[in-house]
């Protein structure tokens, strides 16, 4: 789906390009973002990068700066100092958090700044231009049906949680509304903290307590690592699946693969941040309409669609 | 009794004593299997048990490098860092030389993380001594760099080990010698090694009186220096006898990868009974008291009792309690 995009967004750009100048006076685009410190904003950092360096080439009118940082208060530096060397002509952001940036970017969008907000709302909503997102509870609740669909309603599960924030309540209150009515049930559910080693522990310890389980879902890949790792050394048989969610690489390939255990992945995708780069471009080139809200859903990723969600070359 | 804290462990214990700051630890952790199987039977499963005794391993293995650190009155709390950086540099290594050595790249690998834990650890001990730099700060500053390291060499993602080595090497993680699990068998000859150098020779004793007092120590003709920077030596090796051990397990190290280990370590080693402000250290209480750690988390999952937001609030209440119980069987 995305690539297709990106095919016609440049095919529209190779267009305007050949009509006579629709603006010649160059824009920029600053690109603020979290340092790659897990999987997940590694992949951020990586697509980032990779928009950035297209819409350049596609683009020559359009600079586009990208500049990440490792905490709240080194973003809120580092989007003072982007605005202070040069005019900004728009502000795509993924703020590492939402109270500490929404200041600091009201005063970006007071020198008339499009603003365009990835994934974590700022505390004034009315700041954003554009707000592009992932759909957390989906990452849940498609997971669920799923399961409620292939075990024909009945089964004991086992359950990992991430790190206590909006993001993972959003995940489980999706995955538990997705399970209501059918007669799934959740033996245990604990924090593993999005962490392989810490999941690979509790799934043990969940082997230990439940001498029947017959799937496993943690809310991110990076403790579904671990999770199959345990099983693998229980030597246990009757796990019918452990799945994940965000879209890893590492799963997608087992996706592709045909993997029976975890045959299929839910995405919250870091190249969302892509999507919101190349639609505040969409702005300055093609005066194409793109304020609003868009949340991208989180389809169920299968043998079929694996590969439009597969990055080799992605850190994630 | 003899009041060993105060010089520091260079006189022979009497052999026919009971030491109960020794044995403190491990009432602890008797008190802490009993109320387990109380709660829930199948904590005592020898399964569970080797589970959980084999992924106490790296925090244990640490936590004895640590027990020489805080002995020697130093801290180090760039343990976690180091095991996540040195297990990156080993992966990549092996990654590397396998096209050309195949599974012997594992034993290359072996002698590369050694020698980077090592001079990781001269690194940090030479901060401390030569710089002169509070043993907290200089490891705060190697702790972030460490991080940054493996961050930087990750590029924020995963390094994961060649497939090709996956299966040769996965025995050291989750085999077992005698019906022993590896790791175990490796934590017990890492912990008598160590009592060995701590207990019986020169250096383990001058270890010991630099912790319990710098000036004395340094007026008997002492070289505090070479001591303490020994002492991070130790711990650097430890590290990556730690990673050795963590690679097979997941098969790749991540920015995430140690986070946090440092307290775990130094939980481990107070729980043990050596006190942070150094001078004795006891060895298989640190190695007890990592036990204790896993143990509690296990048990946490096991039992039903505490809902899942209070999990950490009950393991500080229940690290508390053992340290209690070692004060009062003082």
């Amino acid at each position: 789906m995305f690539r297709t995009k990106w095919v016609a967004a440049l095919a529209l750009g190779s267009v305007l390009l050949a009509t006579p100048a629709l603006t010649q006076e160059k824009k920029t685009i600053a690109v603020s973002i979290p340092a790659a410190d897990h999987g997940w904003t590694a992949g951020v950092v990586y697509h980032a990068n990779a928009a950035a360096k297209e819409i350049k080439a596609a683009f020559p009118d359009v600079d586009v700066i990208v500049k990440t940082s490792p905490s709240a208060a080194a973003q809120v530096s580092a989007i003072e100092d982007l605005s202070a060397g040069r005019k900004i002509d728009a502000l795509v952001i993924l703020p590492h958090s939402s109270e500490e940036l929404t200041t600091p970017v009201k005063a970006i969008k007071d020198t008339g700044a499009f603003v365009t907000v990835v994934d974590r709302g700022l505390s004034d909503a009315s700041i954003q231009d554009l707000y592009v997102a992932g759909d957390n509870i989906a990452v849940g609740h498609t997971t669920a049906r799923f399961l409620v669909d292939k075990l024909a309603g009945k089964g004991n599960l086992v359950v990992l949680r991430g790190i206590p924030t909006v993001i993972d309540d959003e995940r489980i209150k999706g995955f538990q509304d997705g399970i209501a009515g059918s007669d799934l049930k959740i033996l245990d559910i604990q924090y593993a903290n999005w962490n392989s080693d810490e999941a690979f522990k509790l799934m043990q310890d969940y082997l230990a307590k439940y001498p029947h389980i017959d799937a496993v879902w943690a809310n991110d890949d990076d403790m579904l690592l671990g999770v199959l790792e345990a099983i693998k050394q229980s030597g246990r048989t009757e796990i019918k699946y452990a799945l994940g969610g965000n879209g890893m690489k590492e799963i997608v390939e087992k996706v592709i693969a045909g993997d029976k255990v975890t045959p299929i992945e839910t995405p919250y995708p870091p190249s969302m941040i892509k999507t919101a780069i190349y639609m505040t471009a969409a702005q300055f080139v093609g005066q194409a309409p793109v304020r609003g809200t868009v949340k991208l859903d989180a389809p169920l990723i299968t043998q079929a669609n694996a590969k439009e969600y597969y990055f080799p070359d992605s850190p994630f | 009794m003899t009041d060993m804290t105060a010089i520091g462990s260079i006189q022979h214990e009497p052999q026919f004593k009971i030491n109960w700051v020794d044995a403190g630890p491990f009432i602890a952790l008797a008190a802490l299997l009993l109320v387990g199987f109380l709660v829930n039977p199948e904590f005592l499963s020898a399964n569970n048990i080797a589970n959980v005794v084999t992924r106490s391993a790296f925090i244990a293995i640490i936590a004895v490098g640590a027990t020489f650190v805080i002995s020697s009155g130093g801290l180090d709390l760039s343990v976690g860092s180091m095991a996540a950086f040195v297990t990156g540099v080993m992966i990549l290594s092996m990654n590397a030389l396998a096209a050309n050595l195949g599974t012997s790249a594992i034993i290359a690998g072996i002698g590369i993380v050694m020698l980077a834990g090592v001079l990781c650890g001269l690194v940090n001990g030479v901060i401390v001594t030569v710089g002169k730099i509070e043993p907290f700060i200089a490891t705060l500053g190697t702790m972030g760099i460490f991080r940054a390291l493996i961050t930087y060499l990750s590029d924020g993602g995963s390094i994961p080990i060649d497939r090709s080595l996956r299966d040769a090497y996965r025995p050291v993680y989750f085999g077992s010698l005698l019906g022993v699990p590896v790791p175990i068998v490796i934590s017990i000859v890492v912990a008598v090694a160590a009592s060995f150098i701590l207990y019986k020779t020169k250096y383990g004793r001058r270890c010991a009186a630099v912790g319990a007092n710098e000036d004395v120590a340094r007026y008997s003709g002492i070289s505090v220096t070479k001591v303490r920077t020994i002492a991070y030596v130790i711990q650097g090796a430890c590290v990556a006898i730690a990673a050795i051990c963590y690679v097979p397990r997941l098969g790749a190290a991540t920015p995430t990868t140690g986070l946090l280990w440092e307290l775990q370590v130094i939980t481990a080693v107070v729980i043990g009974g050596t006190a942070l402000r150094g001078g004795k250290g006891h060895i298989w209480g640190t190695v007890a008291g990592a036990v204790i750690l896993e143990l509690i988390a296990n048990l946490m999952v096991l039992s039903d009792f505490v809902s899942e937001y209070l999990v950490a609030a009950v393991q500080g209440v229940i690290i508390i309690i053992a340290m209690l119980i070692q004060r009062l069987s003082r």
